[in-house]
């Protein structure tokens, strides 16, 4: 069998935007696909929920169309996952819109845009847990209950490499996926073209983050992967600053991850525990001995989002030594009158205290600061605009008058940066991290083909 | 002088002390080394493992879901459940990604 490689200009399109001069290296190594995905669950429940992208539209674009005009040139596949952070049926519109007006605007020959959606309407999975069929926690959450449903507002599916094969054998010359296993993108092109599922995976799975896999640190360069008839596959730094080395390539295997020897996806899970990386030229590793193992029942991932309540944030300083030290008591004052006011329930009210542990909360090892002023960050959620702002302003507001009995300065206790509490976006909360037993790995992903260009 | 062993900072030794989110409803850590010499030093020498991660962190040692030694990658790595999933209000690393600092100053006993 002949080799298929692909290159990897970004491990989240969008984010920040890809480096021009990898790239371009990275297309005159004339590769069979160019990929990319364009998700991530690390920018929070938020845009999720909101059905936004966390990713500026002219980031997004620029990406877009790099890699389009790319692909468009050598004649090759172009494909994306998680289309706009999230991978919600309203980005994957965006991101079709945008490969539509992009061809429009470079008059490019007319080429076959296959897309498929991700979402899942909460009575569909309602219907299979009523049928005995539940949805099962990761990470140690319980099984999902009709309750978290009634509690999301939106949830997708995280397809594996179906969908995408699906397009690709239907002719796509550019595939816009909803959310997807980022490896997925990856491992279906090699798939498509005949290659082992243990290659194809390992592919993916090096691919995903582009030049994470690559040293001195530096993201947002492209890669290339490359899967032949021998079993091994090779993975290549572009940018001339960087190399794929064994510790790099081996490294990248645990980055994200808890379990640094397995990688599940729809369908099955790939084994590295046997991989043997060796640096076979300056930049490039060979990686060999990944195993997929398929999976007895097909399971998906599915991530929900649901909105806790609308949120405004108060700032406030302190710089009294005597005040630093007793800041739980000024804070514990300020609760207590929210208390007061609002009660104890319906609402959410947060205090970061940065100087003393506002990065690592109850994480922080330090107990006693030495920093000779303090920041607070006022965090109020409730069902209303209105009430989560008068709480808000409440427990910041609050703060200025804090009792303490040996404070010398009785005019207020905190500095404020702002005599305002500001908006915020609404509070959302991961509602869903479960995975649902599918018939096939296409079920929950629609396919649909449309046509681009001139 | 005291008689007590010399020691050296993990942040002298190792190549990479990192933090991300790996999910939602976890974060795990990555100490990587620059060699293998210094990998072993620090894997026997029993200054990184379960039991001190969770007396560093001040938690129970059933939050540390997984605790690995990955010679691959000349690494070790850990990984805790949150309290609340990421970006939950009032998380103040919505990514994970500066919860390592304290690792930096696990004093890791010298042989010799």
């Amino acid at each position: 069998m002949g080799s298929t490689r692909i290159i990897c200009p970004n491990g989240h399109l969008g984010f920040a935007p890809l480096n021009a001069e990898s790239f371009k290296l990275g297309i005159a190594e004339k590769p069979d696909f160019i990929a990319a995905d364009s998700g991530s669950d690390d920018v929070g429940p938020v845009p999720l929920g909101t059905d936004s992208s966390t990713s500026p539209l002219k980031w997004q674009e620029h990406d877009l169309e790099a890699m389009l005009l790319a692909a468009r040139t050598l004649d090759v596949p172009m494909i994306i996952g998680s289309a706009g952070d999230t991978g919600a049926n309203s980005r994957v519109d965006l991101y079709v819109g945008i490969i539509k007006e992009l061809a429009k605007k470079h008059a490019l020959p007319r080429f076959k845009l296959g897309y498929f959606y991700s979402e899942v309407a909460p009575g569909y999975l309602r219907t299979k847990m009523r049928q005995n069929n539940p949805m099962l926690g990761l990470d140690g959450r319980p099984d999902l209950t009709e309750e978290d449903l009634d509690a999301t507002d939106r949830i997708v599916a995280m397809a594996g490499v179906h969908p995408f094969i699906d397009l690709l054998d239907r002719g796509a010359d550019v595939i816009i996926g909803g959310r997807s296993s980022d490896s997925a993108v990856f491992a279906s092109a090699a798939l498509h073209r005949g290659h082992t599922p243990s290659q194809s995976y390992y592919l993916g799975k090096v691919l995903e983050c582009a030049s994470f896999c690559a040293e001195p640190y530096g993201a947002k360069e492209t890669v290339l992967g490359e899967v032949n008839g021998d079993d091994a596959v090779l993975v290549t730094a572009m940018s001339p600053a960087q190399r794929c080395t064994v510790a790099s390539v081996a490294g990248h295997a645990m980055y994200e991850r808890s379990d640094p020897y397995h990688e599940h996806v729809a369908g099955g899970m790939l084994d590295m525990r046997n991989c043997v990386y060796e640096q076979v030229s300056e930049k490039t590793t060979r990686v060999t001995g990944a195993e997929f193992l398929p999976a007895d029942t097909m399971r998906v991932k599915l991530e929900g989002s649901g909105k806790v309540g609308e949120r405004f944030v108060g700032i406030a300083g302190i710089r009294d030594p005597y005040t630093v030290q007793h800041v739980d008591d000024v804070v514990a004052w300020a609760k207590s009158r929210v208390r007061d006011q609002f009660g104890t329930d319906g609402y959410e009210l947060h205090y970061s205290v940065y100087g003393k542990n506002g990065v690592m909360g109850d994480l922080e090892p330090i107990k006693q600061s030495k920093s000779h002023e303090l920041c607070v960050v006022v965090q109020a959620v409730a069902e209303t605009a209105e009430r989560a702002e008068e709480i808000c302003m409440t427990g910041t507001r609050q703060m200025f008058y804090a009792r303490l009995p040996d404070v010398k300065g009785t005019a207020g206790s905190v500095a404020f940066v702002l005599d305002e509490v500001l908006r915020a976006s609404p509070a959302y909360r991961w509602t869903a991290n479960h995975t649902v037993a599918v018939d096939d790995g296409l079920e929950l992903f629609p396919r649909h083909m449309t046509d681009a260009g001139v | 002088m005291t008689d007590s062993k010399p020691t050296q900072k993990l942040v002298e030794i190792a190549k990479t002390i990192r933090s991300k989110n790996a999910g939602v409803d976890k974060i795990t850590f990555d100490v990587i080394f620059r060699n293998r010499a210094d990998y072993e030093l620090v894997r026997r020498s029993k200054a990184l493992t379960r039991e001190s991660v969770a007396t560093l962190y001040g938690i129970s040692p059933k939050r540390i879901s997984d605790f690995v030694e990955y010679d691959p990658a000349c690494a070790i790595k850990f990984t805790i459940y949150r309290n609340r999933p990421s970006g939950s209000a009032g998380d103040p690393d919505i990514f994970g990604a500066q919860q390592y600092a304290p690792l930096m100053d696990i004093e890791i006993p010298l042989p010799g």
